[in-house]
């Protein structure tokens, strides 16, 4: 049976197994109607011109993984940022997994999207906010009408996260290959700050789809900052869909490391709400093999005086492949907008591609947008240098991918996320460089 | 130490050295004079080993291994080192970590464990002061930005923690004010010892005001066309290069 039929005989029986009277079952409803009418993206349509699901969705997932078992801590401490104190929530083939998991509803929630949905306490939340920003489109749809778990977050107004929440999605799916459905909704109050990683860690060889999606929703002078960590083994595709409402004077940004996982697509969208506004996109892709990651970015500016910064750069070994899509629409109302946008890639071999697109729709006159692109080699000079001072050539080209990725660590809010990102890094390139980066 | 026989060597095809012959004994000072375009340049590069420069014919000997054999990284484990002419900017690795980097590479070609951090931290310092390097330069980024000046500091800086055994300097006087090229010249001078040689590429002769050379070279269209003490760079700075184009006949 095909994916998609599958999908749609496996709802009823998804249903009964979730509150039919819950007002999520309309949305859910709606949404599985949708997916069946659009299916799963191709390559006819233009945002996926460069990246074919076909192998991806070929596997004969299991959409209703059986209980797990439970996971020793030891086993994958590896995949926490565990040097600082945070908040976790830790699903197992998207499953809650209570003994991994430290919530708190103090203060601020930091909890689970099933107990928000049966809550009568958190009904005005979702029903202001969830599914709201997510639009209908195939792969956003086929997870809303799965959605049932994911990480809930309700940042009150005038309160600031006391430390960083953590959002781990662990897959064991040893019998079969597996697809999850995360489901995340993250509401930040006014003048409210949280800071949030999150990552997919597969622990099979089996396939494993994950098709996430997040809703964020950043109010008056909210500061947002999003860490996401793409370090899969290489069974592992996912499609993170992301989609931030940003609201007058807030701050959001998103930083993608991307180094693992077979097929990685991420769709990161903005939708801009008020004036004065920052938006920072920024990503690090290192790849190798047969890798793929795409990254399809929207930042759509319809009031004055705002901003958004994209920086993303990208490494590509073997016969990987790149795709970077940053579109950026300012309304004609948007006047004053500082919009700007950069992708720069070093190619590491003959057989490595990478396709960049900027598309700016602009329909204010008075504003700043800048877009640049580049595609390049390590340079020759650097390398000599580097190597007439004794550094060995791996070394030195190792060196050299490390300055060029290094930028958009800069921006990195929190030290230890920082140098585990680094260690990966180092780790990647299979170098010692003499220090730890 | 460095014995060069009839060095050819070209750059995309294109002829650049033309027979060099060139003997340099430990604790001497070498100066290469001559015009833009002649291949002083491009003879350094050939002797740290950069891989565009094909070498044609000839030899370079140096403490009785053929150079040509090695890569770049390895000819500077021997003890070779180029300050460029041109030092690459690379953002995003200071210049102590860039340090520590370069003296663990060469101290793992030798067999050797990485140097202890506090070992590192007063190497570091007491080189610096040699070279009159203030504290905030370490932690910037290797050559960004860098004034003309503070990026041929930073190669004497790099040279005195190497401690090579031949140091070519590439035209290290071009770009540096009288305050600058004093202090580069003073930190060249007091790293000179009887192991040690030194080879000055350069095209004025006002570095050698400071850096004293036992012999002068003129190099024309790829070859050493004229040899003499420190006075010919005196009649070169005087007399420009067309005598020297007329009398062997160029």
């Amino acid at each position: 049976m095909e994916l998609k039929d599958k999908l749609l005989s496996s709802f009823l029986a998804f249903e009964e197994n979730v509150n039919m009277n819950s007002d999520i079952h309309d949305i859910r409803s709606r949404a599985i109607k949708d997916f069946e009418e659009m299916g799963f993206p191709t390559k006819k349509q233009e945002a996926w011109k460069y990246t074919s699901l076909n192998k991806v969705l070929k596997h004969d997932y299991t959409v209703f993984p059986k209980k797990h078992d439970t996971i020793d801590y030891r086993d994958v401490e590896q995949y926490f940022i565990d040097d600082i104190d945070t908040y976790k929530i830790v699903f197992i083939d998207g499953i809650y997994s209570s003994h991994l998991s430290a919530t708190t509803h103090e203060k601020i929630d930091a909890c689970l999207m099933s107990s928000a949905l049966n809550n009568s306490k958190y009904k005005p939340i979702i029903d202001n906010y969830f599914n709201t920003v997510a639009p209908k489109e195939s792969l956003t749809s086929l997870n809303t009408a799965f959605s049932r778990e994911g990480a809930f977050i309700n940042i009150p107004k005038n309160t600031m996260a006391d430390k960083p929440i953590q959002v781990l999605n662990f897959s064991t799916g040893n019998e079969s290959a597996l697809l999850v459905q995360p489901r995340n909704l993250i509401v930040v109050g006014e003048n409210s700050h949280v800071q949030i990683i999150e990552r997919h860690q597969s622990l099979t060889d089996q396939p494993v789809l994950t098709n996430s999606v997040t809703e964020i929703f950043a109010d008056k002078r909210a500061i947002v900052d999003y860490y996401k960590i793409q370090n899969d083994n290489h069974n592992a595709s996912l499609i993170d869909n992301t989609f931030i409402e940003q609201h007058r004077e807030s701050q959001c940004s998103v930083h993608t490391f991307s180094f693992g996982g077979n097929l990685t697509r991420n769709n990161l969208n903005y939708y801009q709400k008020g004036e004065r506004i920052d938006s920072t996109l920024k990503g690090i892709t290192v790849i190798g093999g047969k890798q793929h990651v795409d990254h399809n970015t929207l930042v759509h500016h319809t009031e004055p005086n705002c901003e958004s910064h994209q920086d993303y750069k990208g490494v590509f070994a073997g016969s990987s492949t790149g795709v970077f899509n940053g579109k950026i629409v300012v309304n004609k109302e948007a006047q004053k907008t500082n919009a700007f946008q950069s992708n720069n890639n070093i190619l590491l071999d003959d057989k490595a591609t990478i396709n960049s697109k900027p598309q700016l729709e602009i329909f204010a006159d008075d504003v700043k947008c800048s877009h640049g692109c580049t595609i390049g080699q390590l340079d020759d000079e650097a390398l000599f240098y580097l190597r007439s001072r004794g550094i060995p050539l791996k070394e030195a080209r190792a060196l050299l991918m490390y300055a060029f990725a290094n930028n958009v660590l800069e921006s990195v809010k929190i030290p230890e996320l920082k140098a585990r990102i680094t260690n990966i890094i180092a780790l990647k390139l299979g170098v010692n460089v003499g220090y730890s980066l | 130490m460095l014995k060069i026989k009839n060095l050819h060597a070209k750059v995309e095809g294109l002829k650049i050295l033309k027979g060099i012959d060139l003997t340099i004994n430990a604790g001497e000072i070498h100066a290469i004079m001559g015009p833009n375009g002649s291949g002083k340049s491009t003879l350094s590069s050939v002797i740290a080993g950069k891989e565009e420069y094909e070498v044609t014919r000839g030899e370079i000997n140096f403490e009785g291994e053929e150079l040509t054999e090695f890569d770049a990284e390895e000819r500077a484990h021997k003890g070779v080192f180029l300050s460029f002419q041109y030092p690459v900017e690379i953002p995003g690795v200071t210049v102590t970590n860039f340090m520590r980097t370069v003296i663990n590479a060469n101290r793992q070609a030798k067999g050797l464990k990485d140097m202890p951090a506090n070992e590192m931290l007063k190497m570091i310092r007491d080189k610096s002061e040699l070279l009159e390097i203030d504290r905030k330069f370490l932690s910037r980024s290797l050559n960004e930005g860098f004034s003309g000046g503070e990026k041929k500091r930073n190669e004497i800086f790099q040279m005195a923690m190497l401690e090579p055994k031949l140091a070519i300097l590439d035209e290290t006087d071009s770009g540096l004010d009288i305050d600058a090229l004093r202090i580069v010249a003073n930190g060249v001078n007091k790293l000179r010892r009887p192991d040690n040689a030194t080879l000055v590429i350069t095209h004025y002769q006002r570095l050698l005001d400071y850096i004293i050379p036992d012999y002068v070279h003129v190099m024309l269209d790829g070859k050493i066309v004229k040899s003499g003490g420190k006075e010919l760079a005196y009649e070169l700075e005087e007399k420009g290069y067309d005598w020297i184009k007329e009398e062997v006949g160029a």
